[in-house]
């Protein structure tokens, strides 16, 4: 993590002066927020924070933010990200996309960044639409569901992000929700401040397409007592840490603990589902090469290296 | 005068050591003072399958191979006969065709194989009981019985008979075999050594090796050379470059590079990372470039037909990198996973959708791709754009004498860069689109704060990378403004586009032209050879041979791909009184490439697109054909 600025940094700090295009009460302004009160809250300076994104509307959120920020490709933003990271580890690095990048066409970097446990944040904006292309189906909108944008019922299962987290090896893995930005400001913190790879999961609102998954929907309006459908892990005695990460019963009890909880429909379980301080990929790189812990890769003098001994051995 | 001259084959299973037996001659002949050119043939396929190494070693240049051999190593029945007896179509027919006359075969006299049915009854014909000799050397270190376990070993029992034949001393192969084994498994090299010299001694106790008319002296004074790979020197250029992190998936003929970097990356410093798919191979480079860091990947076909995203999101995004290293192979598709072919010229000029620069350069060597890797690194940074480097199979798997590996152009150049100290002094004012009017003061003239894509006047915009303070940028995959920021406006799609494309004219002019192409021999030729790439040496052999026989023939070099000097290789070929255009690829890409850019046709193509490359000798019937008026597609002698 980088040093705090002497000033002592708010909200405003972190907002870039863009004008934002994202339709009028879109999920994705919660979200904007929720990362921006986190950053404040945790202090970064913004020029220690490196910002990437995929292709979408939430692809466009770094544009709004006031720190070095990259929209990438649809799918890839993780590799990119993992190369920024890599190549800079002194910075804060946090990845963020929709559901459609990250569970769809991005479902391999998903899984495999998942199995590095690099030190940086990923946020999906789950919204169970493509939004951008006029709301088609997400991965994560289930079988049989049909929003108002679509001209079928969804053919194929949407798949569970939190589960496929836990296998893939995430070490931080939690869900938000984009209207309470309060709590998904304090979930994005801890997962700023998590060491590892941090998933957050944010349930989305879509107002334009998403007549299914709305605001109404989320606070329950439709139910005889008009109780929300989420609830807060953290608010029934629920504890995702693992104690002891050296013992591998407890991480897989943690991990099944979490993968049940994931499978919970009305109330959906919001809050931290599963965390542990296992080595990251920094932790297996220091080992190979130490003075990458003092100096990131990128100040090095890699220049003119001495290939001499290469060449003499080639004699 | 007899040339001290000879080319050495060995031929077996994969997984039998004939790369380390070959290796082991190659390198016993370049520390003597020999100039060594060794390839291998091998499957896509572990174990089992016809592989065949040769090594042509002489007292002059050798950049290419022949079609005939003097020694063969054969460890099993298929080097000799060819697999169709045991396949329905016949993949190839034995080595023995290529036997020169009178020369000698050494095999394994447990192969059931008769000489006078062989069709070649003329050759000298060595049987040698390989596992015998194991055996022997086994007993002498009181392990006999184990000899079935050392089976490996009879690779090093072929080498050793080769030697009594062609008459190469003993010790200075065995100094070799010693070096490769070395510490825990020194053991291991001592018994090698003992299998070889026992089949050498074999060899001479029972033939009569005097007569064999192939001999092979040591040069006449041990030269400094290095033997080297070409994904070693691949690998070298880009440690020399200061490369900080190469990506790469698992693909034949590339990995090899990466995995030679890998190996070495604790004491340089470089970090290699194996990735998921080339698609993130590619990306983790690009964003590793963005964050200020030299970064590469290197690829073959297949995984680069994955990465051309990455290609336009790191040219619409001016990275300053990444390097990508593309071993061509046969394709299309998988293709020919372990042969050869210049068959990925066009999509690697095209790769991805829209327009967009990017530089694409080929050398024809190891010493050329020593410099290129190595410039590629500076062009990428002060260009800000990605750049391929288009080697191959053949490229790559070459284990050839070097003279001297030394770069012309060393200096490091990272281009213009913001420092964080000032503010640029770029002038910033850009076409306002309307959608730039966020108060950030700019557009009016007056630059005040840092603006990654300012439109200056050479269309480069001095880079920062985060970390660095007040240096702050947005960057995205989309049409942006000077801020990074996406744009649709008019004024500024095309102020844009024309800031990217313009940088291809700066480099144009700043790679020096023996970077861009080169006219081997003399301007007045009868004819002028056009090749691009690990083409070069055979042409350049082929040349020597013709120019022996009185034949005026230049070859013109092309390496520079994008930018191409058109202007230049344009005046080159409508001067010349005949032109033909000689590739490793079906349809002549190089020459659509210089039709398209130069307006000149060559209509006369040789093009071999069976999988395997050029041996002089095919080059050189090719060249008397193209003479002759003649362009037919050429099909490998050595089947």
């Amino acid at each position: 993590m980088s040093v705090s600025a002497p000033v002592k940094l708010t909200i405003k700090d972190y907002k870039s002066e863009l004008h934002n295009d994202w339709c009028p009460g879109c999920g994705d302004f919660g979200i904007l927020t929720g990362i921006q009160m986190a950053l404040a809250q945790l202090q970064l300076d913004p020029d220690k924070v490196a910002m990437f994104s995929g292709i979408g509307c939430s692809g466009k959120t770094p544009h709004y933010i006031n720190a070095y920020g990259f929209h990438t490709l649809h799918g890839r933003v993780l590799p990119v990200a993992t190369g920024g990271r890599l190549a800079n580890t002194a910075l804060t690095v946090i990845a963020l996309g929709g559901d459609g990048d990250g569970y769809g066409i991005g479902a391999g970097y998903f899984v495999n960044t998942g199995r590095r446990n690099l030190d940086f944040t990923y946020l999906v904006h789950n919204n169970n639409v493509y939004g951008l292309t006029k709301g088609q189906a997400s991965p994560t909108l289930s079988k049989g569901k049909r929003t108002k944008s679509m001209p079928e019922q969804a053919i194929q299962d949407g798949i569970n992000p939190i589960a496929m987290a836990v296998a893939a090896g995430y070490t931080f893995i939690a869900r938000a929700y984009a209207l309470d930005p309060k709590h998904c400001a304090q979930i994005i913190a801890r997962a700023i401040q998590h060491k590892g790879s941090a998933l957050v999961d944010v349930l989305q609102t879509c107002p334009t397409y998403n007549d299914l998954y709305t605001k109404e929907w989320y606070e329950g309006a439709d139910l005889p007592e008009k109780k929300s459908r989420l609830y807060k892990l953290e608010e029934r005695g629920y504890d995702g840490k693992v104690q002891d990460p050296s013992d591998p019963e407890e991480i897989v009890a943690k991990k099944a603990a979490a993968v049940a909880r994931s499978y919970e429909r009305e109330p959906i379980p919001i809050g931290v589902y599963y965390e542990a301080l296992l080595p990251t990929y920094e932790d297996e790189i220091y080992k190979r090469i130490p003075s990458l812990k003092d100096t990131p890769l990128v100040e090095m003098d890699t220049f003119h290296r001495d290939v001499t001994p290469l060449l003499e051995a080639m004699r | 005068m007899q040339k001290n001259q000879l080319t050495w084959m060995i031929g077996g299973p994969q997984g039998s050591g004939i790369n380390a037996s070959a290796e082991v001659f190659a390198k016993a002949c370049s520390r003597a003072g020999l100039r060594v050119y060794a390839n291998i043939e091998y499957h896509s396929n572990i174990m089992g399958k016809h592989s065949f190494y040769r090594v042509r070693v002489g007292d002059e240049d050798v950049r290419s191979y022949r079609d005939n051999t003097d020694i063969l190593v054969a460890l099993d029945h298929e080097t000799l006969a060819g697999d169709g007896d045991h396949r329905r179509w016949a993949t190839h027919f034995g080595h023995l065709h290529q036997l020169n006359e009178g020369g000698g075969v050494i095999y394994d006299s447990e192969i059931d194989f008769d000489p006078s049915q062989s069709g070649r009854p003329e050759l000298r014909f060595y049987p040698v009981p390989f596992m015998e000799i194991i055996k022997k050397a086994l007993e002498e270190v009181g392990k006999g019985e184990q000899a079935r376990r050392y089976e490996v070993m009879k690779n090093t029992v072929g080498l050793g008979a080769s030697l009594a034949l062609c008459d190469y001393p003993f010790d200075l192969v065995g100094e070799v075999i010693r070096g490769q084994f070395k510490g825990k498994r020194s053991e291991v090299g001592e018994l090698n050594v003992r299998a070889a010299r026992l089949a050498f001694d074999h060899v001479r106790d029972n033939f009569d090796a005097d007569g064999f008319p192939y001999t092979l002296k040591p040069g006449p004074e041990p030269k400094a050379r290095i033997l080297a790979k070409g994904y070693e020197i691949a690998a070298i250029a880009k440690l020399k470059a200061g490369c900080a992190l190469q990506t790469y998936y698992p693909i034949s003929p590339a990995t090899d590079e990466s995995v030679f970097l890998e190996k070495h990356q604790r004491e340089y410093g470089l970090l290699v990372v194996q990735c998921e798919d080339e698609i993130s191979s590619i990306n983790m480079a690009v964003g590793a470039s963005h964050m200020g860091v030299r970064a590469s990947t290197a690829t073959s076909g297949p995984g680069f037909a994955l990465m051309v995203e990455g290609i336009g999101f790191a040219s619409i995004t001016e990275a300053p990198g990444p390097v990508l290293v593309l071993y061509q192979r046969g394709g299309p598709s998988t293709g020919l996973p372990t042969r050869q072919e210049q068959g990925d010229l066009l999509f690697a000029l095209h790769p991805a959708q829209g327009d967009f620069p990017h530089i694409v350069t080929a050398p024809g060597d190891l010493r050329e791709t020593y410099q290129d890797i190595f410039s590629a690194f500076n062009w990428a940074e002060r260009y800000q754009l990605p750049v391929i480097v288009l080697s191959d199979k053949k490229l790559a798997a070459i284990y050839t004498t070097i003279d001297k590996l030394e770069l012309k152009y060393d200096q490091i150049d990272r281009g213009a860069l913001f420092t964080g100290s000032e503010w640029t002094s770029v002038d910033a004012k850009g076409p306002n689109d309307g959608h730039a009017a966020n108060g950030n003061g700019h557009g009016n003239g007056e630059l005040k704060e840092y603006l990654r894509y300012a439109l200056t006047k050479d269309g480069i915009s001095p880079r920062s990378r985060p970390g660095i303070q007040g240096g702050r940028f947005w960057s995205t995959t989309d049409e942006h403004d000077p801020d990074g920021h996406i744009t649709e406006g008019v004024e500024m799609r095309v102020a844009m586009m024309r800031k990217r494309m313009g940088k291809l004219a700066l480099v144009a002019k700043a790679i020096p032209q023996d970077q861009q192409f080169t006219l081997h021999g003399a301007a007045d030729a009868e004819l002028t050879i056009v090749a691009w790439g690990s083409t070069k040496g055979t042409v350049l052999d082929s040349i020597k041979v013709l120019e022996a026989e009185g034949k005026k023939i230049n070859f013109l070099q092309c390496r520079l791909m994008r930018p191409f000097p058109a202007q230049a290789v344009g005046d080159i070929l409508r001067n010349a009184k005949r032109v033909v255009c000689i590739e490793e690829n079906y349809s002549g890409q190089l020459a659509t490439h210089i039709a398209a850019e130069t307006g000149f046709l060559i209509k006369d193509r040789i093009n071999k697109f069976d999988g395997r490359p050029f041996s002089e000798d095919e080059m050189i019937a090719a060249i008397r054909g193209a003479l002759a008026g003649k362009t037919e597609a050429v099909v490998t002698n050595v089947r």
